[in-house]
């Protein structure tokens, strides 16, 4: 059964065992370039991309500061439409209010659409100690959840998988959870795919009670929307009698107008489609027509002491199109799970330090998984600035001190007191030029990972400050500066 | 046109040829160079690691240092941005820090913006008879929005020959005390890096910023590639008479 990131190292450590791993390496490497390929082609036919990103933004960030306001809209217009509203401060509080919700039908197990929600408040977990078994019914989710192992990726999260793989997980899985694998089951894409269409075949026939998420929720209407390519998740929110949707309070947006945008920008920003194959919407219970009976479950679980952030606060424009993890070089190289978080990538390493709080070595360390090379901004389709959030929240963690940034502040402090001033830098200069023929090439100490794979370089016997004052006094030799 | 000259603490420290460089090719086109010798740093590491105030107390000295002065040349492009960007964020709304970093900022230049849209001239009169790849570095690339400037300025050199570096949009993994917080993941990006860099057959790689430069080319010389690295300063002051050698 799924497993959840409690437990894992800070970034530096897991990105060590990663970044060994070559065949992770190449199957990142693979899957990373073809996505972000064929995202840049989609983004490059529209001539007005920048505004449509601006667009996003403004409607994001106009929901976000009147939040208070749109979400008891949009439980007025759920309630309407026949729906029920709970309200979930943290992630126990969901998982016990949808227990409660799947117990109250008698049914012990659901079928589930792919959902970064659920998988934040770890779910599948809480519902298992419920006595209740969930289906994931995204294929990639399928993958994951059959091969006991973590998502890697927010979209993609078999990313870290090739076909030989997949192939080998559902041979040895499928038959304990259901419908078992074909025998002769080959790696083509389309076998494979075959074996999980029959194997979730029978749980959507059988289910009578699906978990979703939603990629937005519209206050006027109390309408939810998901977005997905294969169908699977419209099978969940139609064929069973109960639907519960778990949705985190950011993803409310005003107007059906307001969605025009996003369903432009979400789907070519996330798999370079220019439309996603399957939207679906859902608006309370239409008597005789899908399920019966709805449930919304609003998720706060930290996001109103985001909204408390100046700085932070954008992260929760995120739609979650997944744009920054594939253009990030430090993603492509370490995978989801370095991330020890449901949130990967340059996304995950600004929203779960804020969501989870700075306290922890992993969350800790995750504002520093980063070279700030800055392609994550350039390709967010909502214009989140995550190496803004990133350095605010390194400033948050080095001002909490712990023992290794009591160091790194030392330093910063010497660092600060030698470059605040001319002569001071002057007079270091020319003590490291005099010195220059002790320093080695390869440094000993934690210094020395950074010598490990490359040469400094060499101090060279005059600083540019000197030979500036040398060539304006005319060669003559001052010490004036000192 | 009196040019003050940003040279930046690594460059002044660790690559005082760059700031030559810069020197002799300013005045070789005419150009009246100052060094405010009061200067010190941008206070980038500081800022990026966290330690803003520090950053803010390097951020007000350099606006001190530099206010009026009608052009600044900064031979960096992630100081460059570092100053025109990050600065007038420093402070808060209406400080004034924030007015005068931001009243500073439409100054300040990286070397390939001030030679092209400052002086408009795209000829500098080098000559440079290497095979050379460039490096857009993640700052000039995205923050500063270099665009085709840099490539422009070398295409124009005599003897040259530009050749196209494959993936060089990607971060090439330094990032300041990113090689040092995460040294694994920064050595696998400039290992990449520095491949794509060796499969062009470059004699020189070439970039505005020697922060990336000094990581991309210790990498180089530990695979002993045979590669060097220069900035573009010191291609542009390369001249027949007084050449740049490698
Ligand atoms: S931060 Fe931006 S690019 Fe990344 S997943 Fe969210 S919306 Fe997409």
């Amino acid at each position: 059964m799924s497993r959840t990131f409690i437990g894992m190292p800070a970034f530096p450590r897991a990105a060590r065992t990663a970044t060994a791993d070559a065949q992770l390496r190449h199957n990142l490497r693979a899957a990373t370039r073809t996505i972000r390929g064929k995202r840049a082609a989609a983004v490059g036919e529209l001539d007005d991309w920048a505004a449509l990103r601006a667009a996003g933004k403004a409607v994001k960030e106009r929901t976000l500061r009147h939040l208070d306001r749109y979400l008891e809209q949009l439980e007025a217009s759920v309630t309407a439409a026949g729906g029920h509203v709970h309200w979930a401060a943290d992630a126990a509080e969901a998982n016990r209010i949808v227990a409660d919700l799947v117990q109250a039908t008698g049914h012990s197990e659901v079928v589930k659409v792919k959902s970064m929600a659920t998988q934040e408040i770890g779910l599948n977990d809480a519902l298992r100690e419920a006595g209740i078994t969930a289906y994931e019914t995204d294929l990639a989710e399928l993958i994951v959840q059959l091969g006991d192992d973590l998502p890697s990726h927010i979209l993609v999260p078999a990313i870290h998988r090739d076909r030989a793989e997949i192939r080998e997980i559902f041979l040895r899985r499928m038959a304990g959870w259901g419908v078992p694998a074909p025998e002769g089951l080959t790696d083509d894409p389309r076998a494979l795919a075959e074996a999980a269409r029959v194997h979730l075949r029978e749980k959507f026939l059988n289910a009578r009670v699906a978990v979703s998420g939603a990629n937005f929720a519209v206050a006027e209407t109390g309408t939810l929307v998901v977005l997905e390519s294969e169908g699977n998740g419209r099978m969940c929110l139609t064929l069973p009698e109960t639907l519960i949707s778990v949705v985190g309070i950011e993803k409310t947006i005003p107007t059906w107008a307001d969605l025009d945008v996003f369903l432009r920008t979400l789907p070519r920003s996330a798999t370079g489609e220019r439309m996603n194959p399957y939207t679906s919407t859902w608006t309370g219970v239409t008597p005789g027509d899908g399920p019966q009976e709805f449930h919304l479950v609003l998720l706060d679980n930290g996001r109103t002491d985001v909204l408390a952030d100046e700085v932070g606060r954008q992260a929760l424009r995120c739609i979650r199109c997944s744009a920054c993890l594939n253009i990030c070089p430090v993603y492509e190289r370490t995978g989801g799970h370095a991330y020890g978080s449901v949130y990967p990538g340059p996304i995950g390493a600004i929203l779960t330090p804020q969501l989870r709080g700075t306290g922890g070595e992993p969350e800790a360390s995750l504002p520093y998984a980063s070279s700030l090379c800055g392609a994550c901004y350039e390709v967010c389709p909502v214009a989140i600035d995550i190496p803004e959030v990133l350095v605010h929240l390194r400033e948050r963690v080095a001002s909490a001190g712990g023992a290794g940034h009591r160091v790194e502040k030392a330093a910063m402090a010497a660092a600060g007191w030698v470059l605040g001033d001319g002569r001071r830098l002057g007079a270091a200069q020319r003590a490291a030029a005099a010195a220059r023929s002790l320093v080695p090439r390869r440094l000993p100490g934690p210094a020395g990972a950074w010598t490990d794979t490359r040469d400094l370089p060499a101090v060279p016997g005059e600083s540019f400050r000197r030979w500036w004052r040398d060539r304006r006094v005319g060669g003559a030799d001052t010490e004036a500066e000192s | 046109m009196r040019i003050a000259l940003f040279i930046t603490c690594l460059n002044d420290t660790l690559y005082p040829d760059t700031g030559r460089a810069v020197v002799r090719l300013l005045e070789r086109l005419g150009h009246e160079v100052v060094f405010p010798e009061s200067q010190t740093c941008c206070g980038q590491m500081h800022y990026n690691t966290g330690y803003r105030r520090d950053a803010q107390r390097l951020a007000v000295r350099f606006a001190e240092t530099f206010g009026d002065a009608d052009a600044v040349l900064a031979p960096s492009g992630s100081c460059a941005a570092m100053v025109r960007d990050i600065h007038p964020r420093l402070g808060r709304p209406g400080s004034p820090l924030e007015r005068a970093a931001s009243r500073l900022a439409p100054r300040v230049h990286d070397l390939s913006e001030l030679l092209v849209d400052v002086l408009g001239v795209t000829d500098v009169g080098a000559y440079f008879p290497h095979t050379v790849t460039y490096h857009p570095t993640c700052h000039g690339l995205r923050m500063l929005g270099l665009g085709d400037r840099p490539y422009a300025l070398l295409r124009a050199v005599r003897g040259l020959k530009l050749v196209d570096l494959p993936e060089a949009h990607e971060c090439c993994g330094f990032g300041g005390t990113f090689a040092v917080k995460n040294p694994d993941v920064s050595a696998a990006m400039g290992t990449d890096k520095a491949r794509n860099v060796a499969a062009t057959g470059a004699e020189v790689l070439c970039a505005v910023d020697n922060s990336c430069l000094m990581h991309i080319g210790g990498t180089l010389d530990r695979q002993r590639a045979g590669v060097r690295v220069l900035h573009l300063a010191e291609i542009l002051a390369s001249t027949e008479q007084e050449p740049t050698r490698l």
